[in-house]
């Protein structure tokens, strides 16, 4: 079957890649990329532990071929930390046990990053609805929304935007 | 499961597309749009396109505009873009509150107004929209381009009016003269689900008589309906308790929705009733609050 050659900006460095038409979002950012951070749950767009943000919106990458992401910015759960230093939603996650399994983490932090630059200071509330895309087996979402408004709030503190996606050469340096 | 192998194309004008899908007509060739609903049925193979046509480039179908009393909304609007849409919000409110119903942020930013309409699911929230909104649904095809009334494109369970060869282009949404209230409720088992039942209500006032009632309810049906009954109940009266009553029992006696694991006929049409009422109380004090 015919391969197309497409583009993707990936955290920040654009990646050519050939792709079949039918090939998902997810499996080429985890098996042509190799960035296998991004998860695959459900495969119909149910779950959301696929999420990326595409052009800064939070999109389902199992119910997206990569052919229609062709020349979009896409942010992964692999450009949230700068090198060592995790992101403020990733440290919180990490802190107030918004975790368990760790399944669903991946897009529940990105579904996270787009709530917090839509709004820097989103309400318990606001966020508990924002992440209802996004299943979690485990944790029953007490801790995930802690986590969330700790961040929030951390982001707002610095006067820092959220972390913008960085080369993989200014990630070591 | 990954969908089976097919051709893709990605043109920019909805010449090239008509021109794709004649020219591919024996591949069973499908629009891609935001591919929400499409996407998915092809993971399960439930849907085998031998040819995509992708429209994300068409930039004719992305247009968001007042055009005298209509609104046009292009086919590919994303639908959160049309939610956050100040043109939709002073055009067709409905509308607007509507999408907050569809699925979840996510699949709204890359699912659009248009793809919704065109898949024609029951239970999904904008056919409902269209049909108690009066919309047009404009069709492009080999034969040229045709405006479809909503209550004429829902033909039954994903089927609508659309031939073979010929896509949604655009949907035009007359806007309501005067004080008009407007109203979008539903009942689903779990936030952002399918739902049971949407009702659409839309309610305009001289004074405290009602001079234009608009419904229409989505899942009770193969089809989005409009709860006619109910509307003529309605019309001419101040809608006191008594009458609302009286509406909702008359949308409700025309209702049969089938019975399934997650409600019974009976259980339905009890939500049914139930969301009616809320529907119509609520564009009621709308219309009041703006007359």
């Amino acid at each position: 079957m015919d391969k197309r050659d497409i583009t993707l900006i990936v955290n920040g460095s654009p990646s050519m890649v050939s792709v079949e038409p039918r090939k998902l979002l997810v499996d080429v950012l985890r098996e042509d990329l190799g960035l296998t951070g991004t998860h695959i749950g459900c495969e119909h767009g149910v779950c959301g532990t696929c999420t990326v943000l595409l052009n800064d919106r939070s999109v389902r990458s199992c119910i997206t071929f990569a052919v229609q992401a062709d020349g979009a910015r896409i942010r992964t759960v692999e450009g949230l930390a700068n090198g060592a230093d995790l992101h403020p939603l990733q440290d919180e996650f990490w802190d107030k046990q918004g975790l368990q399994c760790g399944y669903c983490t991946p897009g529940m932090l990105m579904r996270a990053c787009e709530i917090i630059e839509q709004n820097p200071d989103p309400s318990p509330e606001q966020v508990r609805e924002g992440i209802a895309s996004n299943l979690c087996r485990c944790t029953g979402y007490q801790f995930i929304v802690e986590a969330v408004c700790a961040a929030a709030s951390r982001m707002r503190g610095d006067e820092q935007r959220p972390h913008q996606a960085t080369t993989p050469t200014e990630a070591k340096a | 499961m990954k969908p089976p192998p097919f051709r893709y194309a990605a043109p920019t004008s909805v010449e090239e597309v008509l021109g794709l899908l004649a020219a591919n007509a024996d591949d069973d060739p499908r629009v891609l749009a935001g591919g929400q609903s499409l996407v998915p049925l092809m993971n399960f193979r439930l849907a085998q396109p031998g040819f995509l046509v992708d429209l994300r480039l068409v930039e004719a179908l992305t247009t968001l505009r007042a055009d005298g009393d209509v609104l046009v909304i292009g086919a590919m609007v994303r639908q959160s873009a049309a939610e956050r849409s100040p043109e939709v919000a002073l055009a067709a409110p409905l509308l607007a509150e509507a999408l907050g119903y569809v699925a979840h942020p996510p699949i709204r930013n890359s699912g659009t107004v248009g793809g919704s309409l065109a898949h024609a699911d029951p239970s999904a929230e904008l056919p409902a929209v269209a049909l108690a909104l009066d919309a047009q649904l404009v069709a492009a095809g080999p034969g040229g381009t045709r405006a479809i009334p909503a209550a004429e494109f829902f033909r039954g369970p994903f089927t609508t009016a659309l031939e073979p060869g010929e896509i949604l282009t655009e949907v035009r949404v007359p806007r309501w003269e005067g004080a008009g209230g407007h109203a979008f409720v539903e009942f689903a088992r779990t936030h952002g689900n399918f739902a049971l039942v949407g009702v659409a209500a839309m309610i305009e006032l001289d004074e405290d008589i009602v001079t234009r009632a608009s419904i229409a309810l989505s899942g009770v049906a193969s089809t989005p309906v409009r709860a006619v009954a109910a509307e003529r109940t309605l019309a001419g009266t101040s809608a006191d308790a008594a009458t609302i009553e009286a509406a909702v029992n008359a949308a409700a006696d025309e209702l049969s929705p089938a019975g399934d694991l997650h409600g019974s006929t009976e259980t339905r049409t009890d939500i049914a009733r139930s969301y009616l009422r809320r529907g119509i109380k609520l564009a009621l004090s709308r219309a009041q609050d703006r007359r």
